[in-house]
């Protein structure tokens, strides 16, 4: 427990370690859901999930129940999940209509989709002479300090001041790029499932998780090698088509500890990393090969080869968002507790592709990222062993010192050495970030 | 009242299997081209072309029992139990040639680490009737906590 009133917590992170109560510590959680969640561009939904007026979604921003919902005037807001009246939350369910107006179900008071109170019941009688009525903001939803979208991409800032969203993404935007350019459309749409996976482990746990190129050889093993197994039989039938989706599982395991230095992370302000490695995406079955005329055809020759030669494995938008663009998968961290994080994961179509190109990201989707998953169940493990042990007396720092010291730095972008894609430069950027958020109240209310 | 006897033998050695471990044992009970679903929402009609929690022919059914069958298999190294109970059985439509679509509903407790779970739901079976019993063509899993968030995941087949 913290022992000091108001510890510089920036103490607790050093270049290649970090004290392991940044993550176990029930005070320092409540203030970096003050100083960076309720603070940062946080990621609330895509503008397809509320394609009509009165569309909404409710959205956990920091310890904020919010609610992201489409209005007459076509505009996406989002608001604090709160009447004003006497605090009761406006919705109680995860999504919905809520029709011309937002109705309280303690005293129905009513509220247009931009939060401004539309009425109260009896208000003339009730109010007349009182400070509270439509010319009162108080008696309106509060709305997020700041709202944007980027290519359909729905973001909320409960700090009025800050860096625009543009300039908070930074190199990161990659994420939204890559995975709209790869629609013929330049578009994609939300499918509307939403998986939703609980952690018993602090939230940065996941975050680290997402980039670590060491991992995956070692926790994924089990199914990689299943996966193997049965991909040799099927190649053995030699029927094709099926064979990528048990790729995907078996490069788990047959891609082993050592080739994981091939890859590499490229490490942004803000805590934002990009760990390059090609899947395999671009074979040469019919499926692909029709994939590609049409994108041609929509882009021509050279920017197609632009688009599909984006070099991306997963894009990691700190501190709550890991985007996989080629498969279209986005997992938004909703931190619960200090050891307590729930996931929701969504899969996007590209508008204009071919349905097998749909079915390809699905199978992903469904085999890595579905509450039966093949792969995150293993991780879910790590999470709370890695939770519980830092928990306790055993030691006080969590090492981040792989390769330390060979990073590559210039103009603040920290890049893996060459052939040292294990690197530990993610945590020890994300930490960086961390620490520079955590030094001083940056939020304006 | 033959078929409906059997039918529910079929379903309590199916669940019996998933109880004891008995993998393969389970897996055969699927026809070449069965498969195993559990669809995200009641409103699904299809398993195709849909995310889905399970969706499973035989083939991926062989790498989920490769993979627990693993010595590294890390989440399934914890203390992990099962016991399913099936009841309401009913036969929706039965074919002159023996082949059913049954209803039932279940009950698992699930037992990981010295955590308890429970999953409950109903079970839509379209079993081909064989020389030796039947064999499932598809079996559907609606689970009442489908949209739930989950608290940890499904490793087994439910």
């Amino acid at each position: 427990m913290l022992k000091e009133r108001n510890p510089d917590l920036s103490r607790y992170v050093e270049p290649d370690r970090v004290r392991k109560e940044v993550y176990t510590d029930a005070e320092i959680f409540e203030r970096e859901m003050e100083r960076i969640h309720e603070t940062v561009w946080i990621y609330c939904g895509h503008e397809s999930q509320v394609p009509k007026a009165g569309d909404y979604c409710a959205v956990q921003i920091g310890r904020q129940p919010m609610i992201m919902v489409r209005g007459k005037d076509r505009k996406v807001n989002v608001l604090y999940n709160r009447c004003p009246h006497r605090g009761n939350m406006i919705v109680g369910d995860r999504k919905g209509n809520t029709g011309e107006q937002f109705r309280c179900s303690y005293h129905a008071w009513t509220f247009h989709h931009d939060g401004k109170l539309k009425n109260i019941p009896m208000m003339e009688s009730g109010y007349a002479g009182t400070r509270y009525g439509k010319d009162n903001p108080d008696c309106s939803m509060k709305k997020a300090a700041r709202v944007e979208s980027y290519r359909g991409f729905v973001f909320a800032s409960l700090s009025s001041s800050g860096p625009s969203l543009k300039d908070f993404l930074g190199k990161s935007i990659v994420a939204f790029d890559d995975m709209c350019d790869r629609a013929p459309g330049g578009e994609v749409e939300v499918v509307p499932n939403c998986f939703r996976v609980i952690q018993h482990s602090n939230w940065k746990l996941f975050m680290e998780n997402q980039i670590d190129a060491l991992h995956p050889s070692v926790t994924h093993q089990s199914t990689g090698r299943a996966a193997h197994e049965v991909e040799k039989i099927l190649a053995k039938n030699a029927k094709g088509g099926e064979a990528l989706s048990y790729h995907m599982l078996s490069a788990f395991a047959t891609v082993t500890i050592d080739k994981w230095d091939n890859f590499q992370t490229i490490n942004y302000p803000h805590g934002h990393c990009i760990l390059t490695g090609y899947m395999g995406l671009r074979p040469q079955d019919p499926d692909t090969k029709a994939y590609d005329k049409v994108m041609i055809k929509a882009y021509g020759r050279k920017r197609f080869e632009e688009i599909v030669g984006v070099n991306i494995h997963h894009v990691l938008v700190y501190p709550g968002l890991s985007v996989q663009s080629p498969l279209q998968q986005l997992r938004a961290v909703r931190p619960l507790g200090v050891d307590r994080t729930l996931t929701e994961i969504w899969h996007f179509r590209l508008k204009g592709a071919p349905e097998a190109i749909y079915r390809r990201s699905l199978a992903y989707y469904n085999l890595v990222n579905s509450p039966a998953t093949l792969i995150n169940a293993d991780d879910l493990e790590n999470f709370w062993k890695c939770h519980t042990g830092l928990s306790s007396d055993g030691g006080d720092w969590v090492s981040f010192g792989r390769h330390h010291g060979r990073d590559i730095e210039e103009k603040g972008v920290v890049s893996s050495g060459p052939n040292m894609g294990t690197s530990e430069a993610p945590m020890r950027n994300q930490m960086k970030a961390w620490a520079k958020y955590m030094k001083e109240e940056t939020r304006t209310p | 009242m033959k078929a409906q006897y059997d039918v529910e033998q079929f379903l309590y050695k199916q669940s019996e299997l998933l109880d004891t471990k008995n993998w393969q044992g389970w897996i055969d009970l699927f026809a070449p081209d069965g498969i195993y679903w559990m669809p995200p929402d009641a409103s699904y009609e299809t398993w195709d072309g849909q995310p889905a929690i399970f969706a499973e022919d035989k083939n991926l059914m062989t790498v989920r029992m490769l993979r627990v069958l693993h010595p590294d298999a890390w989440s399934q190294r914890p203390l992990w139990e099962t016991n399913h109970v099936v009841s309401n059985v009913s036969i929706l439509k039965a074919s002159k040639n023996g082949d059913v679509e049954v209803r039932s509903r279940f009950h698992m407790m699930e037992l990981r680490r010295d955590d308890v779970r429970h999953f409950a739901g109903s079970y839509f079976h379209k079993l081909k009737k064989t020389k030796s019993g039947y064999a499932i063509k598809l079996q559907r899993v609606d689970m009442t906590n489908a949209q739930a968030a989950y608290d940890y995941v499904l490793q087994v087949w439910v």
